[in-house]
């Protein structure tokens, strides 16, 4: 459904902009497919990366969603059969897609400077740029509960007291980031949770402290899961991806609020496939969208925050509601960012193997 | 000319035999001919992938084929202490190597993932030191890579790359049976909160079972109604067998979502009508329950349909003998119409059941966390882990066990006594 939606839009772009574009891109253009999460997030991208690259160039772009991970990616590359040309994929697949060879080596020189003119090494966030990838945006984990039927909500410990706020519990199917909850739940600071990750108590206290709300919680897979368990009354509270949340917020008029509190935040970055087709306008489009006005753009259809500096200052307001702040509501704003952690990917590289069939063997338990 | 018509020819009477044996031969290498198409069609579509995962599920060259030279080298170990010098000279140089070329599936990341399978938390162990072997020129080597980080000093990653330098090994199926090597290098149980694939094995064994089952039950009465009602009614009956069957699948399953959840159709109905409180919804989809409902439903046409196609031949003037020659109804039933219906019978539950054995999408829908079957745990290592030499370990155990119960089908019934219509 989304890919429809998004094939008609990127088709209307299309028939807009090839007017213009062809007036100096010639009869010279080419088409790239683009691939990310889908839904809302999706749409902020087209809005403010893929409609004024296919008007400043001339080129069209192929609008594709996917689940997240590396799989699709792993088997193009090894059958030797790219079709797509940029993903959206989170650090840690961004990191092992490049230990694993199949994904291009991307030049940062090559990127622009920010509209402040600092060089791009130094405009991106520590992080977001690394061998085989460009940082887009900061997103987060978030848990939300719905106002209109419990109130008085105060900090993470609530989503896994059953007692004070009974009621089904949604979260993300897998190890990660439930043990990181569970032991910020537990009392645990942020600092401290990937040390004690790395021991076999810390991972049975983790355990433990899932198991209190256990018997009490729906899994869900795909990001859009989440706002629509909360809406259909399934669940009281759940984690959700802080955008889709918003989305559901401003745009529907859902009754949600975030909280805030023991976020768990990760980047998203692009990458291209090794061996991927046009790689003369894929790379275009990566050095153009990740350029500070589309970074800020996007912001302003989703509270991702942008990785670059020199676009926090040109973050307005919601694309259709100009009383809608979007600085306030991204993840990295001062007083959502009181008690965060940051995803370590490094941590996951290692273990989501073991702890995921640890996560698989205690959920069939 | 004098040849004209050599059939006749006297000196080729004796031949005659093997002159139309050569015809029929040829008549039939041809009617052959358009059986290649479908032939093709299962060797690329059928025998060639599983042969891959057969093969796939023993074979694994991400070491030997990161460090090709090593792999060889490091098979002359005896295993005790730390490997020599020269060896830990072969590793350091072969790893700079694969680091210069990153060739697809040759690189670090990928004998770091290989290993991580059996060493859990050593994958950052091998991509850091790749990034820095380049640096390390000359001996000694074996310091210098310790000097990267101090786990190169531990046994049981040697050990772990002696034994994964191995091409071919059944070390994926020790995993896919809930096994691990020990620090020993023998096989031993694995911890039990790591346990999955076995009890999974048999519970999907045991749901594909009871799905059957409830079929059987249901699909019986609606088959005999089908083939006994007057044209009219049973065309009817048929279309609302058949309706559903050409439904997609996903809308089906997702109807069943809307029906069955807390806050759906049936238990808005049972809150109406006060059978149960605001607080006593049931719990009917997410798990077990919603996996055995909803498979039950779309599974239940591949019942209907064999068990009618053998009723409908069934003559009425069968039963009305046994009747009007003193039987009692049930025994009449029991002992000439059920036993002609085993055919369709049997065709049914083999059909059903090994469709349910490795049903996928949906478990997935509706399992929730205790409602998942052993494909969507093959499905989570194509799709998420990436381990797909797991993945294709399950994916032949699975078959082996559909093979048995194929096999045990046979000297039970007789796969000859199948009738599908």
């Amino acid at each position: 459904m989304n890919k429809l939606v998004n094939k008609t839009l990127i088709a209307a772009a299309v028939a807009t902009t090839m007017m213009a574009g062809n007036a100096y891109a010639g009869s010279h253009s080419e088409s790239i497919t683009v691939v990310s999460w889908g839904g809302a997030y999706t749409k902020s991208q087209v809005e403010a990366y893929h409609k004024p690259w296919m008007a400043a160039t001339g080129n069209t772009i192929v609008s594709e969603d996917f689940n997240g991970g590396l799989a699709e990616i792993k088997a193009q590359v090894e059958a030797g059969n790219v079709t797509w040309n940029v993903v959206d994929v989170e650090l840690s697949d961004a990191v092992r897609g490049c230990d694993e060879g199949i994904l291009e080596v991307i030049d940062h020189s090559t990127l622009p400077d920010g509209d402040n003119g600092v060089p791009a090494a130094e405009d991106f966030l520590p992080g977001a740029l690394m061998e085989c990838a460009v940082g887009n945006i900061v997103w987060s984990t978030v848990f939300i509960h719905d106002e209109s039927k419990i109130q008085g909500v105060d900090g993470l410990t609530d989503f896994f007291d059953l007692g004070k706020f009974p009621g089904k519990r949604g979260l993300r199917k897998g190890a990660k980031p439930n043990l990181e909850f569970a032991l910020m739940a537990d009392g645990v600071d942020p600092a401290d949770v990937y040390e004690m990750l790395s021991t076999d108590a810390g991972i049975d206290r983790a355990f433990a402290k899932l198991d209190t709300i256990k018997d009490s919680t729906v899994w869900w897979e795909s990001g859009a899961q989440p706002p629509q368990l909360l809406a259909d009354g399934e669940v009281t509270m759940t984690t959700a991806y802080n955008g889709r949340v918003f989305n559901a917020i401003a745009s529907e008029g859902k009754p949600f609020v975030i909280n805030w509190d023991g976020q768990i935040w990760d980047l998203d970055l692009w990458v291209v496939p090794k061996g991927a087709p046009n790689q003369e306008a894929t790379m275009d489009f990566v050095k153009f969208s990740t350029g500070t006005k589309p970074l800020a753009d996007q912001a302003s259809w989703i509270p991702y925050g942008p990785l670059r500096k020199s676009s926090f200052g040109l973050v307005g307001t919601f694309h259709n509601n100009a009383e809608i702040d979007m600085g306030v509501h991204m993840p990295t704003a001062p007083d959502n960012f009181k008690r965060a952690l940051q995803n370590d990917f490094e941590f996951w590289a290692d273990n989501s193997d073991q702890l995921n069939e640890r996560f698989n063997a205690w959920l069939t338990k | 000319m004098t040849t004209a018509n050599p059939s006749i020819d006297q000196t080729d009477t004796l031949p005659l035999k093997q002159k139309l044996a050569k015809t029929t031969a040829i008549q039939r290498r041809r009617a052959f001919l358009l059986t290649v198409p479908l032939v093709l069609f299962l060797l690329i579509s059928f025998v060639f992938p599983i042969g891959q995962m057969l093969f796939n599920s023993i074979h694994n060259d991400k070491v030997s084929g990161v460090v090709p030279k090593f792999a060889v080298a490091i098979q002359s170990w005896d295993g005790q202490g730390l490997p020599s010098e020269e060896i830990f000279e072969i590793f350091v140089k072969d790893l700079a190597i694969a680091k210069k070329v990153r060739e697809v599936g040759r690189t670090a990341g990928n004998m770091a993932t290989r290993i991580n399978y059996e060493l859990p938390g050593s994958r950052s162990l091998f991509t850091k030191s790749a990034r820095k072997v380049g640096k390390i020129t000359e001996g000694p080597y074996k310091e210098a890579l310790i000097k990267i980080d101090k786990k190169w000093a531990n046994p049981q990653v040697w050990l772990t790359l002696q034994r994964a330098s191995h091409d071919l090994g059944p070390s994926f199926y020790v995993a896919a049976m809930d096994m691990k090597y020990n620090e020993a290098g023998e096989i031993v149980k694995a911890d039990e909160l790591y346990q999955i694939y076995l009890q999974n094995f048999i519970k999907t064994m045991w749901l594909a079972a009871l799905i059957t089952f409830i079929c059987v039950l249901l699909a019986y009465p609606v088959a005999y109604l089908l083939a006994i009602l007057p044209l009219r009614q049973s065309n009817l009956l048929m279309i609302m067998v058949l309706l559903p069957f050409w439904t997609s699948l996903l809308v089906r399953t997702t109807a069943w979502i809307a029906i069955l959840q807390t806050e759906g159709v049936i238990n808005d109905l049972l809150v109406y009508f006060g059978v149960i409180g605001e607080d006593g919804r049931i719990q009917m989809i997410y798990n077990q329950t919603g996996t055995i409902i909803a498979m039950v439903h779309i599974l239940l046409p591949f019942m209907v349909l064999p068990l009618y196609s053998v009723m409908k031949t069934i003559q009425p003037s069968y039963m009305r003998a046994a009747l009007s020659m003193g039987s009692k109804p049930f025994n009449a039933y029991r002992r000439v119409y059920f036993p002609l219906t085993i055919p369709g019978l049997a065709a049914g539950t083999l059909l059903v059941f090994i469709l349910a054995i490795g049903y996928y999408i949906t478990p997935a829908l509706v399992g929730g966390q205790d409602g998942l079957l052993i494909s969507n745990l093959i499905a989570y290592h194509i799709q998420k882990s990436l381990n797909w030499s797991l993945g294709a370990a399950l994916g032949t155990m699975l078959l082996v066990v559909v093979l048995i119960f194929y096999w045990l089908y046979n000297r039970l019934i007789g796969i000859d006594k199948l009738k599908f219509g």
